[in-house]
């Protein structure tokens, strides 16, 4: 018993002597003594762990004295456990932060501003206004995503239709979309999902010319016949049986029916890349064209980016650690692993890690691009935007008279914000 | 009773013998203070603090102002409560239908001389065990309308099956024979035990005045078991009320749950109020919901406790 004891206080006397002398090293060789600090990270996305951890060490290698801990909070659960976090007071210092969040945690004065002038011409212009509030900046761009369609070749070939061309239109979609389905086989043009506005109906808003929420964020444009045209696009689809019906869509998600060679399209986001590259069937099958063009041509985009919380106890590094993550350095770094950095101009490793396919596809589109629509408290009316558009979808009610309902519930909860 | 018949010796000998029933009372709170302090820190403490939140208005980031009985105005005017308040006592009642199923079940357990008796009691019980959202993944893959294994089964005899959670028409149905699978298990257990502590003289006493194996089942083992029923209607009523992690599951979780053609048909009162506290935060009016559900829950109780004097016969 004794003598453990004893030969702990001879490891512990030897520690506290090692650290002495190390801190005499230190100032020996003239370094300016400077408190070491600890900056949390918060991220939701497992697939990006290993690069954040990687940007982190990069970080730390050239700012010895902050070292940088990421954690990772699944996506499910991120948002929940990060409000209960900010309320009770224990955010991380530098987190991910998404456009329909972003009013929310800014608007409640929860995010702190970037106080320094910075070169906002570097990243795409859509995702620095997303992250702006009241004329004031508060996250730097860290990747981005926009729209296309990934179709399946195979089917393509099968039913002897020609695959998208960059320049096709709604009516050559809908011409595709009719030589595509077979029903004898269960194969369906494309899955009118309804539950990814970003991948979906938001895209043929804007290019039937309509929008979903007044640039002030005070009106939604719901009631106007152009979104109502957007929205259209959609149910038509289902009502030709060109697209599976809402329930089939209930039970087994549109992903899984394009990845199960039951849809000939699919509308999916940058991101499906891992996933498309990664699964069996799909892997040696598809490829990507534009969205189709309407009145105009449209694709929402957004991005992640990267913010402080207003009570950090490190503002100075956490603005250095934000500062770091914007830069091309950290770009190059995540360009090559993971999502598309938003840092105009280093995209190019990440459409050239898969040459079969035309990913360069997502970043032309970037020059018509129109921001993710955001608003104080964006959740309250997706909310009511499913509620609203699945009686539409089912063709419980039209299309015009859902569109009108869910732009009177809207403007009610705009006005509360 | 026990105490007064203590007490009345004590009037002899009066400082001798009074502090020996206080110093036990002492003692007794000393041991169930652990539990008592448990139960007021982490149950009454908050459901106080939950109906001081519903007279209060929530900003996202905690924060909240006074607001009266303003939750509770819109909570009657909100058409989704309602819908919610429908759907959770339909799924109430129509659970009800496991209580029979389970006496049933245990009847042809507790039959003496039975084979493979714990085999069959386990398999009974398995679902009990299992996570409930373990329990709504497996059951969402059985009743998927296109490759679900129901609607597999159904075609072979040339049944075209629904797409059972996705349409309005049999997604309580659906949901309901799920909540009764998984629960039948635990009713069964308590069903069994209660039909083994029956005397059995009474059935060997029925035997000789000729009574057969189904009269006994009505006559003797029914009217016995009322009390353990009435318990296990008590706790399933309750347990049905505040059914969540079932049909969070099995709708399709999150925000896109909504996008679920039969939603309005499921919603819970309980899934309400996870949308609105964690959602869209509006918490103050979630803790509205959860009180009217507090109130729903105690009225129904109390009702049963009330009509227990017609149909349940302690010995």
């Amino acid at each position: 018993m004794w003598k453990s004891v004893r030969s702990g206080a001879a490891v512990l006397c030897a520690a506290l002597l090692a650290s002495a002398c190390g801190g005499g090293e230190q100032s020996g060789t003239g370094a300016r003594p400077q408190e070491k600090v600890q900056l949390s990270y918060g991220v939701w996305d497992a697939t990006q762990q290993a690069v954040m951890q990687e940007l982190a060490a990069e970080f730390t290698r050239t700012h010895p004295n902050i070292a940088v801990d990421v954690q990772l909070t699944p996506w499910a659960d991120y948002w929940t456990k990060l409000k209960a976090a900010v309320s009770g007071g224990a955010a991380p210092d530098v987190f991910w932060m998404n456009g329909p969040n972003f009013q929310l945690y800014a608007s409640n004065g929860v995010i702190r501003p970037i106080e320094e002038q910075v070169d906002t011409s570097v990243y795409p212009k859509a995702l620095v206004d997303l992250y702006t509030f009241d004329g004031k900046l508060y996250g730097l761009p860290k990747d981005m995503d926009t729209v296309g369609v990934w179709y399946n070749k195979t089917l393509f070939d099968a039913a002897k239709v020609k695959y998208p061309a960059d320049d096709w239109t709604w009516a050559d979609f809908k011409q595709a979309a009719a030589r595509l389905t077979d029903a004898g086989k269960g194969v369906h043009a494309v899955g009118a999902q309804l539950t990814s506005f970003q991948e979906y109906q938001y895209n043929t808003i804007y290019q039937a010319g309509g929008y979903v929420i007044s640039p002030d964020g005070r009106k939604s444009g719901y009631d106007d016949p152009r979104t109502i045209e957007g929205l259209k696009f959609w149910t038509d689809l289902i009502a030709a049986k060109q697209s599976p019906d809402l329930k089939t869509m209930t039970d087994t998600a549109p992903i899984q029916l394009f990845e199960a060679g039951k849809l000939a399209m699919y509308w999916g986001g940058s991101w499906d890349v891992a996933e498309f590259t990664k699964n069996d069937y799909t892997k040696d099958k598809v490829d990507v064209a534009p969205l189709p063009k309407g009145e105009k041509q449209a694709t929402i985009i957004h991005g992640v980016a990267n913010v402080m919380s207003a009570k950090t106890e490190h503002p100075a590094q956490a603005w250095e650690f934000v500062k770091f993550l914007g830069s091309k350095q950290a770009a190059d770094i995540l360009g090559k692993k993971g999502p598309i950095p938003a840092y105009n101009g280093t995209q190019a490793d990440w459409v050239a890690a898969h040459p079969e396919l035309r990913l360069q596809t997502f970043l032309d589109s970037v020059a018509y691009a129109v921001p993710y629509p955001v608003s104080k408290n964006t959740a309250a009316w997706q909310e009511a935007e499913l509620t609203h558009l699945t009686k539409a979808w089912t063709g419980e009610v039209p299309v015009d008279k859902a569109a009108a309902g869910l732009a009177a519930a809207m403007n009610d909860l705009l006005a509360k914000e | 009773m026990t105490t007064t018949a203590e007490r009345r010796p004590a009037l002899a000998g009066r400082t001798a013998k009074r502090r020996r029933p206080r110093t036990e009372a002492l003692w007794g709170y000393a041991f169930i203070a652990p539990t008592g302090l448990g139960l007021t820190i982490f149950y009454l403490w908050p459901v106080l603090q939950t109906a001081y939140f519903s007279f209060t208005e929530w900003g996202a980031f905690g924060g909240h102002t006074w607001t009266g009985l303003d939750n509770y105005a819109r909570l009657l005017g909100d058409p989704e409560v309602g819908q919610a308040m429908l759907n959770t006592l339909m799924y109430t009642v129509l659970g009800l239908a496991g209580i029979p199923l389970a006496i049933v079940f245990a009847a042809l357990l507790n039959r003496p001389g039975l084979r493979g008796v714990s085999v069959y009691r386990t398999a009974f019980f398995l679902p009990v065990v299992t996570m409930p959202v373990a329990v709504a993944m497996l059951w969402r893959w059985l009743y998927n309308g296109d490759y679900g294994l129901v609607n597999q089964m159904l075609a072979t005899v040339g049944v075209d099956g629904p797409n059972w959670i996705a349409d309005p028409a049999t997604a309580m149905y659906a949901l309901v024979v799920v909540g009764i699978w998984s629960s039948v298990g635990y009713n069964l257990i308590i069903f069994l035990a209660g039909m083994q502590a029956i005397p059995k003289e009474l059935y060997e006493a029925a035997a000789m005045d000729g009574a057969g194996r189904v009269r006994q089942f009505f006559r003797i083992t029914l009217p016995m078991l009322s009390p353990t029923a009435f318990f296990i209607s008590i706790v399933s009523v309750i347990g049905s009320l505040q059914l969540f992690d079932l049909v969070f599951v099995m709708t399709g979780s999150g925000q896109s749950a909504r996008a679920n053609p039969a939603y309005s048909r499921l919603q819970t009162v309980v899934q309400l109020f996870y949308e609105r506290a964690f959602v869209t935060d509006d918490r103050g009016y979630a803790a509205a919901i959860v009180i009217a559900l507090l109130v729903l829950i105690a009225a129904l109780t109390i009702a049963q406790f009330r009509l227990q004097r017609r149909w349940v016969h302690y010995v």
